[in-house]
């Protein structure tokens, strides 16, 4: 399995890639990382973003059956698990694996939200793959343009 | 929801074979993420799964190109107007990976199946060249 997408036994630039990542994980980039932080290239990979009325987390997890997916908000943060069965079995015919580099199992990817958020306005939404979270901002956070008389 | 085939032949002139399973590609506009794949073969032809997030199947490409075949995806997951990064781990919206057929696989009725952005293809072998028992003849 390969720890970074972009390196590749063998492409032009792996060696570069791969120094630079040996770099990152001795020296890391002097920030503390989150307590719950993930190694990278855990399964699904998360995006968040940020708009001024809301929270937005992606997670890339393709072949899921959505009905099994949780999402949980606790104490303001946010859990995604579920589980990923292996591929089906080979059928009575030998079958040769040559790669297998998806990853298969159960998965938990935790993060802890801003405290502006409001746990009971969530929405989830399960899409080509993507499984997007959506938490709406408290109504008394979200920034309010004062004129000036 | 199955989709059918969606490959195209192409047939241009100047390709140096490609390698079995491309790099990043070097030009920043089109750089891409390797999508993670399983391959299978068993006696009637491969099969190839690949995970391809947020890809919707219209923007879903897959190319024969004589032996090569190209597999590249665009994420198209809908996002807010007004959204700022605050974390990224999948820092491109493209996928793309090419691997070289073999001459037994049959590249002209490859199977394609795109669900929740997995992509499953299915390459058969051709029909001569799949396991034949040969009887012996004693004499």
């Amino acid at each position: 399995m390969y720890e970074s997408l972009w390196n590749f036994p063998g492409g032009v630039w792996s060696e570069f890639d791969r120094l630079r990542r040996e770099l990152d994980d001795v020296f890391g980039n002097g920030q503390p990382s989150s307590i719950r932080s993930a190694a990278p290239g855990t399964f699904p990979a998360i995006n968040v973003g940020q708009t001024p009325s809301s929270v937005e987390v992606y997670a890339f997890a393709p072949g899921i059956d959505a009905s099994k997916i949780e999402v949980v908000i606790d104490r303001g943060v946010l859990t995604i698990s579920g589980e990923r069965p292996a591929a089906q079995a080979g059928t009575d015919q030998r079958v040769s694996v040559y790669t297998r580099e998806r990853p298969t199992g159960a998965f938990k990817r935790a993060l802890s939200l801003p405290d502006d958020v409001d746990p009971t306005r969530v929405q989830a939404t399960y899409r080509d793959g993507v499984l997007n979270v959506s938490i709406a901002r408290r109504e008394e956070a979200q920034p309010k343009r004062i004129t000036v008389q | 929801m199955t989709d059918t085939t969606r490959t195209e032949v192409q047939k241009t002139e100047t390709k140096a074979p490609a390698e079995r399973q491309g790099a990043a590609q070097a030009s920043a506009d089109t750089r891409a993420l390797l999508p993670r794949v399983d391959v299978l073969e068993d006696e009637r032809g491969i099969t190839l799964l690949a995970d391809l997030p947020g890809v919707p199947r219209d923007q879903l490409d897959i190319k024969v190109d004589g032996e090569t075949l190209t597999i590249e995806g665009t994420v198209a997951t809908a996002t807010p107007q007004a959204l700022q990064p605050a974390y990224v781990e999948l820092r491109l919206p493209r996928f793309r990976r090419a691997f070289t057929l073999s001459r037994e696989l049959d590249a002209g009725r490859i199977e394609a199946n795109l669900k929740d952005g997995v992509l499953n293809l299915r390459i058969p072998k051709l029909e001569h060249a799949q396991p034949r028992r040969v009887t012996v003849n004693v004499t």
